[in-house]
């Protein structure tokens, strides 16, 4: 039976579920990550540090979340 | 009269800029960083870690508010994934300078110019300031100044080569020719390869791996460090002439 309140979405390359009606502000406080120190990519697209309250995610959605890292 | 290191009409105190990458840990990086007095910093963009939150980020022990994050594209083969990795770099926390580097193979890490250029072009007009990782060849130099770029950086020698400066010649033409800075990005080995570079009139070096991978990194910082404002020093003072035969250092005359 499918369960109506999770959904599956790709989150940085693998299969993540969440509950149906998540944001992205929602989900950075589950994966307990802070704001301003990512960038977010939904579907290929960058999504605004403002606009994380009202991106709900839907199945299937290619979610990515990025940050820095040592490089040269 | 102050020597002041100007990028994108921004004021540095250091003309070194240093790489974040190899390092032991992010303390080593730290402690590197704050050796070499650097005031840039390359950064990768990357993928967080979802399945360990726990492990530590760079932003914890390098403070963006006091010292600039350099962005930059490394590992990208195409103008493509350059521009996605530079745009979500600017969405994390603003940042509009760049550096922007597009590979052209896996071997050499010499750097794609068509892809380069092409990307450049997108950059400059989308408000960022790029600054270019570029081969030593002061056509596509001047190209990448036309397009608008806010500084042009050639490399020594290949990323991660250490064989220091291959194209004296070149290097110093591409410096003669340019209105925007000239930095030394890449093959840099040892400090005499940094102050070679200063000597040429370059504005400034870009050192990673010759410091993350030396057997004490923290006091290969410093060392570059000393290089740097040794080199850039010795350019201002104008060197002597080269001469063919010895000249005696002391006066001739009331010999004994």
């Amino acid at each position: 039976m499918n369960n109506l309140n999770v959904a599956k979405i790709q989150l940085n390359g693998s299969p993540y579920e969440i509950s149906s009606e998540t944001n992205l502000n929602q989900l950075l406080n589950e994966l307990k990550i802070k704001k301003d120190k990512v960038a977010i990519e939904v579907n290929g697209e960058i999504v605004e540090k403002n606009k994380y309250p009202t991106v709900v995610l839907n199945k299937d959605d290619k979610v990515e979340i990025v940050h820095f890292i040592g490089g040269g | 009269m102050q020597d002041v290191f100007t990028i994108a009409n921004k004021n540095y105190k250091s003309r070194l800029i240093v790489g974040t990458g190899k390092y032991k840990d992010f303390k080593q990086t730290a402690d590197a960083v704050k050796a070499s007095g650097a005031d840039i910093v390359t950064v990768a963009v990357r993928r967080v870690n979802i399945s360990d939150k726990s492990q530590p980020l760079l932003m914890d022990y390098l403070n963006p508010k006091s010292i600039t994050y350099l962005p930059n594209t490394a590992g990208c083969y195409t103008s493509d994934e350059a521009l996605r990795t530079l745009r979500l770099a600017r969405e994390i926390g603003d940042w509009k300078l760049v550096k922007l580097e597009v590979l052209g193979d896996k071997k050499t890490l010499y750097p794609n110019m068509i892809e380069t250029i092409k990307s450049a072009e997108v950059l400059v007009k989308e408000n960022f300031k790029v600054m270019v990782y570029c081969t030593d060849d002061p056509i596509l130099s001047k190209k990448l100044e036309d397009v608008g770029v806010s500084a042009i950086m050639p490399l020594a020698a290949p990323i991660g080569s250490g064989i220091g400066i291959q194209n004296k010649t070149n290097i110093t033409l591409i410096k003669e020719q340019s209105a925007v800075p000239v930095i030394v990005d890449a093959g840099v080995g040892t400090a005499s390869d940094a102050t070679i570079a200063m000597e040429l009139g370059c504005d400034g070096v870009l050192i990673n791996t010759a410091i993350a991978e030396a057997k004490n990194p923290v006091l290969m910082a410093e060392s570059m460090k000393y290089a740097v404002i040794a080199g850039r020093k010795a350019y201002k003072a104008e060197r002597m002439r080269k001469r063919k035969y010895g000249n005696p250092s002391s006066p001739q005359e009331y010999l004994i």
